[in-house]
């Protein structure tokens, strides 16, 4: 007998059957913890959270008994706003939904205006929308991937990707002025084209982009810590999937093979030739695979697109859609008087209604528009991807450890202007 | 028209209203409002029309004050590629009660409470129907109603007024505080006050 085990046996009041000293509580009249469940408050200010995502958490030890979001602290009226403005003043609004993808809410918005209005958009502006969506994709998914490696304790992919994400936003930001508040879109049209040396810029970053792809892929993919990490958790079925209407990457990593642009196409996807990659757990690590090819695809979409923006008129021949140049509205009366119209009365559109689904790096976004006949949207509804997904967080992180639950949270690909709107 | 819409009249008669085919290529359908839970696990789980997909659900009020409100269910039939949009019409000065289809989906669990949040459409048998977006104590009715002003309905010396008189303890709800087991320990005061901030009441209502 050691000095400790005696020790050890001394301060016990006696053996059990098996010759073990049997065990007491160090202080007297400590209450027995076992069952007794925590309550963590997760948020609203959490770098966890991606936003202000407040998450009440129940645990029992470390497992997480339940979860109760909650959702709204950035809630800022937009669908409200919308009644009040004309459409292409709602423009504006889409970009600061979805924050980390506004030309593709851009396009999502003006689609859904186009279908309402029976407007048939050019051949140039279908195209350069693709190359915007594809874009909006890409930095959408980069920074998700770096923060997302960022909560698992990886540092290193998160710099190559918002590395790559820079070379996108100098490109966003040659074409449209802006990195954030893109409005790049127009009704029938766009704000403006392309300007010089924008698709040089764009060659050269479809040229290198992969080469970033292929380290974070050697990094992460067949990495023990954050196949460990990720591997098996937050696991939802295809029927789950489903039932909870899931949409984007996370439908497809539970093995649903539902793309908007390969299903329903819009905006001539299916004449591109590009894959859908589709999981087949459905847990964490399978939406990062599913996000990490489908930085690949739109970068073999985004050099398609180049090969084939063809010449032409960008926006539609229409003086009471699109605004004369400025040149002629200051020398022509008649370009005069459609610019005061269509500025002081905005684009009327005929009574009825129209609902656009497109494609959004979060998932399914919709935009769901109602006419009475004015210039202004009776309803304008936003179909929220990243709300619909984060329903399905409390099915997802029951069972899971604490340290688990961040994980699944961060593959959902939450945007909290976009829960929120 | 999409043959399901002749389907739907054929299994629930003069309960399936006027169907329309949309700009957009969706189908519209009204539906009675008693029947609607029936319609829609009909259409979920027949193998013909089989819309398994919930894509969207909300609410359209028009500026029109004698039109319906209308409920919008947005379906999709994932294996035929179909889409379709069920409307209910309720009468926006009557009583606003429709049976949850959260029960068949359960991704309408947010959807609907968004609905009811905003347009105040009460959803029978939804398991957890409280606001979402709003906070649990908001009293200025519902934003997206026709009637409510865009900067609200109370002066913006009262907003001030009420989040200064908040409740820090109502962020939590008593559920969530039943959790922790420690709400039996709280002094009695402590009680009182979460007890007034929970769940919808503005904290000198009573």
């Amino acid at each position: 007998m050691t000095k400790r085990t005696v020790e050890l046996a001394l301060a016990t009041p006696g053996t059990d059957a098996q010759g073990q000293p049997t065990r007491v509580p160090l202080v007297p009249d400590e209450p027995d913890l076992g069952g007794e469940h925590l309550l963590i408050n997760l948020g609203p200010q959490h770098p966890a959270t991606h936003g202000v995502l407040r998450l009440v958490v129940e645990l029992d030890g470390e497992t997480v008994v339940r979860v109760i979001p909650h959702v709204g602290y950035l809630h800022s009226g937009f669908e409200k706003l919308g009644e009040y403005r004309h459409y292409n003043q709602i423009i504006p609004l889409t970009d600061r939904t979805d924050y980390l993808s506004p030309m593709a809410n851009n396009v999502g918005f003006a689609l859904a205006a186009e279908r309402l209005m029976g407007i048939e958009i050019t051949p140039r502006c279908t195209v350069l929308r693709v190359i915007a969506c594809e874009m909006s994709r890409i930095i959408s998914h980069m920074v998700w991937l770096g923060t997302t490696a960022i909560d698992l304790g990886a540092f290193t992919p998160f710099l190559w990707a918002f590395q790559q994400r820079e070379r996108i936003y100098n490109l966003q930001e040659m074409w449209t002025g802006a990195r954030l508040t893109t409005s790049l879109t127009r009704v029938g049209g766009m704000m403006a084209d392309v300007p010089d040396g924008f698709v040089a810029g764009l060659r050269e970053f479809t040229r290198t982009f992969p080469k970033t792809l292929d380290e974070i892929d050697r990094v992460l993919t067949r990495n023990a810590i954050w196949a460990g990490r990720t591997q098996g958790i937050g696991v939802l079925t295809a029927a789950e999937a489903i039932n909870y209407s899931l949409s984007g990457p996370m439908l497809r990593a539970s093995g649903v093979p539902w793309d908007m642009r390969k299903d329903q196409p819009y905006l001539g996807y299916e004449t591109y030739d590009f894959e859908v990659p589709v999981g087949e757990h459905g847990d964490v690590y399978d939406r990062f695979l599913v996000r990490l090819e489908e930085c690949y695809q739109s970068n073999k979409i985004l050099i398609q697109a180049l090969d084939r923006l063809p010449d032409g008129p960008l926006n539609v021949a229409d003086p009471r859609v699109i605004l004369p140049p400025k040149s002629r509205a200051m020398s022509d009366m008649e370009a005069m008087i459609f610019h005061f119209k269509q500025v002081m009365e905005g684009v009327k559109a005929p009574v009825g209604e129209a609902y656009a689904g497109v494609e959004n790096p979060k998932g399914e976004l919709g935009n769901y528009l109602v006419s009475d006949g004015t210039a202004k949207p009776v309803r304008w509804r936003i179909r929220p991807p990243a709300f619909i997904n984060l329903a399905s967080i409390s099915k997802m992180a029951e069972g899971h450890l604490l340290s688990d639950l961040i994980a699944i949270n961060a593959s959902v690909d939450i945007v909290m202007g976009e829960v929120d709107r | 028209m999409n043959p399901s819409v002749d389907a739907l009249r054929a299994t629930f008669g003069n309960a399936i209203g006027r169907a329309s085919e949309l700009r957009d290529g969706w189908t519209s359908v009204t539906v009675q409002a008693a029947r609607l839970r029936e319609v829609m696990a009909w259409l979920k789980d027949t193998a013909g029309p089989r819309y398994d997909y919930l894509v969207d659900v909300t609410a359209v009020e028009y500026r029109d004050r004698e039109r319906a409100l209308e409920v919008v269910y947005n379906l999709r039939s994932l294996e035929r590629k179909t889409n379709l949009r069920v409307k209910v019409e309720l009468d926006p000065r009557g009583e606003l009660a429709v049976d949850s289809v959260t029960p068949l989906w359960a991704g309408a669990d947010w959807l609907e409470r968004e609905v009811y949040d905003m347009f105040g459409v009460v959803f029978a048998g939804h398991p957890d129907l409280r606001r979402i977006l709003m906070w649990e104590t908001y009293a200025e009715g519902y934003p997206l109603r026709k009637d409510f002003p865009l900067r609200g309905r109370f002066s913006r010396s009262e907003q001030v007024r009420q989040a200064l008189n908040a409740n820090p303890e109502a962020n939590y709800s008593m559920e969530e505080l039943s959790i922790a087991e420690a709400y039996d320990e709280l002094p009695a005061d402590m009680r009182d006050r979460l007890r007034r901030g929970e769940r919808g009441k503005v904290p000198e209502s009573e």
